[in-house]
């Protein structure tokens, strides 16, 4: 199980380094990381507008383009959840990680608890398993696959004003507008929806960043070529 | 009362001619968005329908559906609607006063029970029992509730009856209330708008009379027919807005050039209304042609939303926190960013400490 210290602890003891990430799921972070940024830049120029450009309007259009962007990038982001939806019951075990936190595994609680302590410096051990660890999947649920679901349907039902009553983006996530109060209360929380996604990224690279610089598993070239390594100094 | 009249002969007492009353179905027909061909048949459904009454109640409101109402657009539909409409009971219209208006509500129940339409403008305080409304000896919410429970249908004008407006808005002391969340077992069509369009009203009650039923609603109960768009969608400055073309002061450059409205707070990319396309006061202008944004007052919320002059609105959290979702974001970004750099270095110190120890990491 991945979210055995212990069994995590044997699986690498003789390898030092083991499959984790398959190409999938590495090709859709990418894929994930791009699209929101592309996404939260021009979405922050959708709400605030770059100045005027000089000339007729039927010269330009800029404001056109940024949010054609949005929205290509917005396809990209959601095809790709959905494809990555789809491998989480294809693919290894390390990929349903995110998608699925086992909350009724006590081992998986003292993981959480442990990680919460390692990283108050209450607890110096680290723990040395293949996928993520309690706290970071625990993260990973809610910043990042929450609320990516939360910004495709918000998303896509803003996007439906925009095609009209009776579109097919109207049709299916439509009814999320009233459900947040109105059209603008939605717009509201599709754009705190960045700033909390934002948030998770800051954390999340530093976090990766750290454990590889200071911890005894790789967690920056994982994402890239897949395996895990470890430098277990004690074996 | 008497005997029931049709709409046809109700009109044709208050002297419309008949000429007049075929040119008020074409022109219904066309403002319906029906076709020429339902011309006749909305003559038809006048001419051999029995009048249907209308009850007009005021709760909390400041009267400007009614005001709006009663200027349609075109002379012909306001004269044809108030006929056709009988509006046997309206506080500010109705000659009758006192007692004798209030007996007309009892026999309106009496006659027409489950058979008279409610228009409702403005809504009930709850509070204090509703002491904040009182008519006629009673709490407005009692009358509303007594009436809607013999009515047909429901009729929400403007934003106040549709979802509350100004005086549901944070921290509404009185506990205005919209229709919807008081009468529940009844249907209801909002118009809302503050005010509603009148050729919008005047379009959606001739439908209702003519065709014995609602006209098609939106998810959250307004006629599709008027609010299926939003105002940024038919708005004539729409392509300065794909240009990226902005006003920025409303003295600047791009005001006199008559540039979207977007940066100065203007709500028509949110907000459902028909103001766009039918316009104000016979077609003369509406906010956006006369410099000035949308204040989207037709949508839910928009008293509570911060400037009407900011592109930015509050997020209203409970309608309490007055802070835009960028301000909100910002501080979390930035409270990740200390949190990185406050614990990375807590972490180099740690580590130096540990290593003080003598490699305790590895215990």
């Amino acid at each position: 199980m991945n979210s055995n210290v212990a069994s995590g602890l044997r699986e690498a003891g003789g390898k030092r380094a083991e499959y984790v990430f398959e190409a999938p799921v590495r090709l859709w972070h990418w894929v994930h990381t791009f699209s929101f940024l592309t996404l939260a830049v021009t979405g922050y120029l959708i709400a605030h507008p770059l100045p005027s450009p000089i000339g007729e309007p039927s010269s330009h259009f800029l404001m056109g383009n940024i949010r054609m962007v949005h929205f290509i990038s917005a396809y990209v982001f959601a095809v790709g959840f959905a494809v990555r939806i789809y491998w989480a019951f294809v693919g290894n075990k390390h990929s349903r990680e995110i998608f699925m936190l086992p909350l009724w595994r006590g081992r998986w609680w003292r993981g959480l608890l442990h990680e919460v302590k390692y990283y108050l410096f209450l607890t110096p051990r680290e723990d040395k398993r293949l996928g993520h660890n309690p706290l970071a999947q625990t993260a990973m649920f809610f910043f990042n696959t929450v609320m990516t679901f939360f910004m495709i349907i918000t998303g896509f039902a803003l996007y439906g004003q925009g095609l009209g009553l009776g579109s097919w983006a109207d049709r299916m996530f439509g009814w999320i507008i009233p459900m947040l109060g109105d059209g603008e209360g939605t717009r509201n929380w599709h754009q705190l929806g960045m700033w909390v996604m934002l948030m998770f990224v800051i954390v999340h690279i530093y976090m990766a960043v750290r454990a590889d610089m200071v911890g005894k598993r790789s967690s920056v070239s994982v994402i890239i070529g897949g395996w895990r390594m470890f430098r277990d100094d004690d074996s | 009362m008497g005997i029931q009249k049709t709409f046809y002969e109700a009109m044709r007492e208050h002297g419309v001619t008949r000429r007049s009353f075929l040119k008020f179905c074409s022109l219904t027909a066309a403002g319906l968005g029906l076709g020429p061909e339902f011309a006749g048949t909305i003559a038809h459904a006048l001419e051999t329908k029995p009048r249907t009454p209308v009850i007009w109640l005021h709760g909390l409101e400041c009267t400007c559906c009614s005001e709006s109402f009663i200027r349609s657009g075109h002379p012909l539909t306001s004269d044809v609607v108030l006929s056709m409409i009988s509006l046997d009971y309206d506080d500010t219209l109705m000659a009758a006063a006192g007692h004798q208006a209030e007996e007309i509500l009892e026999q309106t129940i009496e006659k027409y029970d489950g058979n008279f339409i409610l228009a409702c403008e403005g809504n009930p305080p709850l509070n204090e029992d509703g002491m904040y409304c009182f008519q006629g000896g009673k709490p407005y919410v009692e009358k509303l509730r007594r009436m809607a429970s013999h009515c047909k249908a429901i009729i929400a004008w403007g934003s106040c009856a549709s979802w509350g407006c100004v005086q549901a808005a944070h921290p509404n002391p009185t506990r205005a209330m919209p229709i919807h969340k008081v009468i529940t077992d009844k249907p209801i069509i909002k118009v809302p708008g503050c005010p509603p369009i009148a050729e919008v009203m005047t379009g959606v009650i001739t439908y209702m009379l003519t065709f014995d039923r609602f006209p098609e609603l939106d998810r959250q109960g307004r006629p599709k027919m008027f609010y299926s768009q939003r105002n940024h969608d038919k708005c004539y400055r729409r392509a300065h807005f794909d240009a990226g073309q902005f006003v920025e002061r409303f003295d600047d450059e791009g005001a006199r050039k008559g540039y979207c409205l977007y940066k100065m707070g203007c709500k028509g990319p949110t907000t459902y209304n028909a103001c766009s396309t039918i316009e104000w006061n016979e077609g003369l202008s509406w906010p956006v042609k006369s410099g000035h944004g949308c204040l989207g007052c037709s949508e839910d919320n928009f008293w509570d939303r911060g400037s009407f002059y900011s592109p930015e609105t509050n997020l209203t959290v409970g309608g309490g926190i007055e802070s835009t979702a960028d301000k909100v974001g910002g501080i979390l970004a930035g409270a990740a960013a200390i949190g990185v750099a406050a614990h990375a270095a807590a972490s180099v110190i740690s580590k130096v400490k540990n290593s003080d120890k003598g490699g305790a990491s590895h215990d």
